[in-house]
């Protein structure tokens, strides 16, 4: 998903999910976790509004979402790339595989590619560790991944 | 309900279910040592997230608990002193410091930083971590006010609570996980594009050098130097009651005279009262009072009330930020200090037959806002700056202290006149309730035409956060309310927007207690007993006073006759006043 337009329609959107967890400052996880789904991820001016809604101070929304590495505040690409570097994935070699992803997409972690396909982070475990090193693209799984797949991974898409 | 019996280092206590095992061990004189932790119980402040482990103690069990969050129950067997315990503290003490920087010597916070003290009294002189050991590094910056070196935060999120619960800002809160967990603003941007508004508690209770005031110092020693400038100084209410504790006197012992003979030493020009300013103060603010209720009185809606007072800087940055429907309430007469400034670079300039531009106002304050508030461009005239320099309580300890001056042989000398002259109304602006008081005094002659029976009025007197009065204006009742930390202040706001108050004027302070409690003043390290004798002192200073009402100040009434004329009006209109803004933001 590429960066959004924050537009009324945006603002809606948020003031909805708010709204139908109560405008509750307890359930603060739970409408960022709705929101980013929805949107994609959680730009500054969705904070906010989240923020006002709930009432709670902006910097304890940022706060939460700058906690948890699920929330992110970046544009995800359209197809986003999850490696998991947990303990089995990475003594199996998940770096390397990483480093082939970033080669091949030419973007760092976190990043995005500039035409907006492909987006790059990194997890720990996706609770399957007999297939590590183990990613996810989009909805799909990868297992036993070794660095010279990555090319032909990427050309699926 | 029973009291719970346990024991702690074999000593036998008994407490109040609820106490927590670091109050129990106070009880029986054992000091189990904090950093995280601090309680102003008198003002309704505590901070015990349990996240610094230094207060660790042994219960039995696999797990050591932090004793400042920690409840006593029945039969417990506490150890605080095992080397089991000695041992954990030590290793968390040595972690700290091994993401902390080591410039101690040239650190603002120095020898005020409570985790250099009490690394100092554990004996920590080794670092086992260092090698390969990972630092955070974080950019410094800098505000009107407050600077920031998140390098030095060390999680006790002290400030935050201050921040968030006490002053119901939320400037400020923790992000970020691990390693690069920080006390920062939202999306880390610099405080003056955050919602702060620079009351500075964060700083007052900051245990290492994260958080310190901006020095100026530096400015005051170089207009002093120079010889094309004159160099007057104010000093705020509270000052005097504070400053003290600098030069290891009690807490509450009054150095009013030393003070002014230590400005003197410094190389003043003048040395002059801010109380005489907060006189004016309540002269104009006691009008407006008197003014905007007998309006009100004649059917004129346009008229708002009730009346909130506007000496308090962070107050009035609150109010802009969060409460812009409510700034016709804000009183439209400045603060004590800019009503000192224009009226010095005016009639005493003037006076001294000096240009404007030659006189530099200095003011001592116990307030890191007004650091802030002078920088306000409507308190300027053609780019200078109606007060030139704001130094707090502890910048001018240390000026006294780099002048050489032995302060406790200091002889006891006076204001200059004409602005030093004030009365025990001006002093008590320095505690919560207390410009409520000075205004009360003056209103109720301007309304009644007579003086009060009594002077002090005990009603509004007090650290309860929101306080309401009655007072009795010789049959007419009038409804007051003070409140103090801005929580309060927001609770008092809300209370006055549901209508159900037929309030008539409210004080509102930011800092514990009032500006006893300003963020500029000495660190009291969590020690309320500390605020307690500042206010008392406040109170005595107030009481020493031939003159308690403002309308009784000599010289102030022969400013209004030569120079400003009448309250609201004329020059008192256009040097006086002032207005708002609205800066609503999330």
């Amino acid at each position: 998903m590429n960066k959004i337009e924050i537009n009324d329609c945006t603002i809606k959107k948020v003031n909805d999910i708010c709204e139908k967890f109560g405008n509750k400052s307890g359930e603060l996880i739970n409408v960022l976790h709705e929101t980013q789904n929805t949107l994609g991820y959680l730009p500054e001016e969705v904070q906010k509004v989240v923020a006002q809604n709930l009432n709670v101070p902006l910097v304890k929304v940022y706060g939460v979402v700058s906690f948890y590495s699920f929330f992110t505040m970046k544009p995800k690409g359209e197809h986003p790339i999850s490696l998991c570097l947990g303990t089995a994935c990475y003594v199996r070699g998940a770096e390397n595989v990483l480093r082939e992803f970033e080669k091949e997409l030419g973007i760092k972690v976190g990043e995005v590619t500039p035409d907006g396909k492909f987006s790059l982070d990194c997890l720990r475990c996706l609770g399957c560790c007999g297939l590590a090193p183990v990613c996810m693209i989009g909805d799909k799984v990868y297992g036993r991944l070794e660095p010279k797949m990555v090319k032909e991974i990427l050309a699926e898409y | 309900m029973d009291l719970i019996k346990l024991t702690i280092d074999n000593v036998p206590v008994e407490v109040e279910p609820g106490t927590t095992i670091l109050k129990a061990a106070e009880k029986v004189g054992i000091k189990i040592p904090t950093l995280c932790y601090m309680e102003l119980p008198d003002v309704g402040v505590i901070n015990n997230p349990g996240a610094c482990r230094m207060c660790v103690v042994d219960i039995g069990g696999p797990r050591l608990f932090p004793a400042c969050a920690t409840t006593c129950t029945p039969n417990m067997v506490v150890k605080t002193n095992s080397p089991r315990v000695l041992n954990a503290r030590r290793t968390v003490m040595q972690l700290i410091l091994s993401d902390h920087p080591a410039d101690c010597l040239l650190c603002a916070k120095n020898d005020d930083c409570e985790l250099r003290k009490l690394a100092a009294e554990m004996g920590v002189h080794e670092l086992p971590f260092v090698e390969n050991c990972k630092q955070s590094h974080y950019k410094k910056s800098t505000s009107p006010s407050i600077n920031r070196d998140q390098d030095k935060c060390i999680m006790c999120r002290r400030c935050e609570t201050m921040c968030n619960e006490v002053e119901s800002v939320g400037a400020i809160g923790a992000i970020n996980r691990g390693f690069n967990a920080v006390v920062a603003t939202a999306f880390e941007r610099p405080l003056v594009d955050s919602n702060c508004v620079f009351c500075g508690q964060c700083v007052a209770v900051c245990p290492t050098g994260a958080l310190t005031e901006v020095n100026n110092n530096p400015e005051v020693l170089e207009a002093i130097a120079d010889p094309t400038k004159t160099v007057i100084v104010e000093t705020a209410p509270s000052i005097r009651a504070a400053l003290g504790e600098e030069f290891g006197l009690e807490p509450g012992t009054l150095v009013t005279g030393k003070m002014v003979a230590a400005l003197r030493r410094i190389g003043f020009d003048y040395v002059f009262d801010t109380d005489f300013a907060a006189d004016m103060t309540i002269m104009e603010e006691g009008s407006e009072l008197v003014d905007r209720l007998t309006r009100v009185a004649k059917g004129d809606k346009s008229v708002k009330l009730p009346l909130f007072t506007s000496c308090c800087p962070a107050w009035v940055n609150f109010c802009e930020n969060e409460y812009p429907e409510m700034l016709d309430n804000l009183s439209t007469a400045k603060s004590p200090m800019e009503m000192f400034g224009p009226v010095a670079k005016s009639m005493y300039a003037d006076k001294l037959g000096i240009k404007r531009e030659n006189l530099v106002v200095v003011s001592v304050m116990p307030c890191v806002a007004k650091k802030f508030e002078r920088q306000r461009p409507e308190f300027s005239k053609d780019g200078d700056s109606d007060v030139n320099i704001v130094i707090t309580t502890r910048e001018l300890a240390r000026l006294i202290k780099i002048n050489n001056i032995d302060f406790k042989s200091l002889p006891d000398e006076d204001f200059d006149a004409p602005m030093g002259e004030s009365t025990g109304g001006a002093v008590i602006f320095g505690n919560t309730g207390g410009v409520m008081e000075a205004a009360v005094r003056v209103a109720y002659e301007l309304v009644t035409g007579k003086k009060p029976e009594k002077v002090e009025f005990d009603e509004v007197r007090g650290f309860e956060g929101v306080r309401m009065a009655t007072i009795d204006f010789a049959g007419t009742p009038v409804n007051v309310a003070v409140a103090h930390e801005l929580r309060n202040a927001r609770k008092l706001v809300e209370m006055v927007k549901s209508g159900k108050y037929n309030l008539a004027a409210c004080e509102v302070m930011a800092c514990p207690g009032g500006c006893i409690g300003g963020a500029g003043q000495p660190f009291h390290h969590g020690d309320s007993n500390i605020l307690i004798a500042r206010h008392n002192a406040i109170y005595r200073e107030d009481e020493n006073k031939k003159c308690r009402r403002s309308n009784e100040n000599k010289q102030l009434a022969e400013v209004y006759k030569e120079f400003l004329g009448k309250p609201l009006a004329g020059r008192a209109h256009e040097l006086l006043h002032t207005r708002y803004f609205d800066r609503h933001r999330i």
